[in-house]
């Protein structure tokens, strides 16, 4: 059979000699792989105390958005659950009443908006599909919880802190994301 | 002794594919005879309404030669829905670099107005004018100005007025023109001023006026029971029939499932987005069927609606699906599986009906 590529080799199935019949140079070699790395700068870090930076495209934790008057953009479209690939994000719509127009940006919002986060896969198709920049993929993971049942998000969860009565939390949310204003 | 006998049938070409039609049948008629991307978009002209087509001017087609006793084109782009075929006549559509300039034009000037609020608007997904703007239109507009906006308007209990979306295709008022006995809405003032009322808003109360929802191509005219509920792609589509009582209903219908509620009723509709016709009287549907029929037990359900696979609502996944066989209990020697997480237990939109 011809090889696809010239990539393979054959496995050698020769004897051993007597130097690796004894084994101890691949030990004494190995040990010395071993010693070295105590010397090497560690790759790993004290987590919770230390944190890496993000790279800007990381896909963490969903954020529904505020405009800068603190107004949901949520509309309930629908469209990041019909791009969702998992069927993560459910959602249910309610018609914006005359005197909400502080808290909703558009004449529908989302009265209902739930994700879940075991079914995520984090792709970002929802923040894609988004036509309104209401959901975005911040830079925190879903932590870790005792029950699964804590995993389905709700909106209280992942809604935004509002940017003029809360700015420190709101920059926070936010993140150093560069999110494109439409 | 020369006497020339009518012809029974007229020979026209539209696109280079010809068909022999009846003398009298629009351009647009032929077309649709033919099928398929050669058959111009519509959005005013409805077949089972008449004295409709000639106004919104998507189906601008070229007729390159006029017939074959005068085969000299046409000087100008013609309406297909409003100009009758000639013998030997040829007629261009996609193959003319014209008509799509021309109807993007066109799509450009219907969405001057037309405000860009699909994610909020119920007819998304099935909209004529969004299908339209996708396939004929241009990506930007170069209109600077601010567009016109109107109050919403309730024209009777069920029924919901959105002006500011209308494209003033006249469908509507064809619908009470013709189907209900007393005419109570049409158009008022002229030009851009020009909008769909009823008089001093006078409800709308016959039997038929839910017919208008369904001609509307646009998301002007929306079910008030329906308003935003949900959206047409997270409902499924299904055919089903009842016995109605009003002798002018067909009684055939489509429902729009969620699980096993009925989110609404439409009339059926064709491949044009029209309604269907049975026995060649369209298929419209009477207000009782339309808004309170609204349980799975009024209708005999008679399998799912067909619809194309490039539609946004056949994302609903349910045609042809196969529902797994539950191995769990096969496998575990009868017991039952226990559920660590029941999502109808958590979730406050996706609630279990038990």
């Amino acid at each position: 059979m011809q090889a696809l590529t010239n990539k393979a080799q054959q496995v050698d199935r020769r004897p051993m000699n007597l130097l690796e019949r004894m084994y101890l140079p691949t030990i004494i070699k190995g040990m010395a792989i071993t010693f070295s790395h105590i010397f090497k700068k560690k790759p790993t870090i004290n987590y919770p105390e230390k944190t890496r930076p993000f790279s800007p495209v990381f896909r963490g934790l969903h954020i529904l958005n505020r405009d800068e008057e603190g107004r949901e953009n949520c509309t309930a479209c629908g469209l990041c659950a019909v791009a969702c690939p998992a069927e993560a994000i459910t959602m249910e719509a309610a018609e914006r009443k005359d005197g909400e127009e502080n808290l909703y940006k558009e004449e529908k919002y989302a009265a209902k908006y739930e994700i879940n986060m075991l079914r995520c896969i984090f792709c970002g198709l929802c923040e894609e599909a988004c036509p309104k920049d209401a959901i975005y993929l911040s830079e925190t993971f879903a932590p870790a919880d005792y029950q699964r049942k804590q995993f389905i998000y709700k909106k209280e969860e992942m809604l935004i802190p509002h940017p003029i009565n809360e700015p420190e939390a709101y920059a926070k949310a936010r993140g150093n994301k560069v999110v494109t204003s439409q | 002794m020369s006497e020339i006998k009518p012809k029974s049938t007229f020979k026209v070409t539209i696109d280079n594919i010809t068909i022999d039609v009846a003398p009298g049948t629009s351009i647009l008629t032929a077309a649709r005879q033919i099928g398929g991307d050669v058959t111009p978009p519509a959005m005013c002209y409805y077949s089972k309404l008449e004295g409709s087509g000639g106004k919104c001017r998507t189906c601008l087609v070229e007729v390159s030669k006029g017939s074959e006793k005068d085969p000299r084109p046409m000087p100008k782009l013609v309406a297909s829905c409003r100009t009758g075929v000639m013998d030997g006549m040829e007629v261009k559509n996609i193959t003319s670099d014209k008509v799509k300039d021309a109807r993007a034009g066109v799509v450009e000037f219907l969405l001057l107005n037309h405000p860009l609020d699909c994610p909020i608007c119920d007819q998304a997904g099935e909209c004529h004018l969004q299908d339209l703007g996708y396939s004929h239109g241009k990506e930007g507009t170069r209109y600077e100005f601010k567009r016109r906006t109107f109050e919403k308007e309730d024209i009777g209990p069920y029924i919901q007025l959105h002006m500011t979306r209308c494209i003033l295709c006249y469908r509507c008022t064809y619908v009470a023109d013709q189907l209900t006995d007393t005419r109570v809405h049409g158009i008022l003032d002229r030009g851009d001023h020009a909008e769909i009322s009823t008089y001093i808003s006078k409800a709308i109360d016959n039997d038929f006026s839910g017919n208008m929802i369904d001609v509307c191509p646009v998301g002007a005219l929306t079910d008030k029971t329906f308003r935003f509920k949900n959206r047409v792609w997270f409902t499924k589509p299904v055919d089903a029939n009842r016995n109605c009582e009003n002798p002018k209903c067909c009684g055939k219908a489509t429902l729009w499932l969620r699980g096993a509620d009925v989110y609404r009723v439409t009339a059926r509709k064709d491949e044009w987005g029209e309604v269907q016709s049975y026995d060649s009287k369209p298929g419209w549907i009477c207000n009782t069927c339309r808004f309170d029929k609204k349980k799975t037990s009024d209708w005999i359900i008679e399998g799912p609606t067909t619809i194309n696979r490039h539609s946004v609502i056949s994302q609903g996944h349910y045609e042809g699906m196969v529902m797994p066989t539950e191995t769990i209990q096969k496998v575990m020697g009868g017991r039952e599986p226990k559920l660590l997480m029941d999502i109808h237990d958590e979730s406050g939109v996706n609630l279990s009906k038990k």
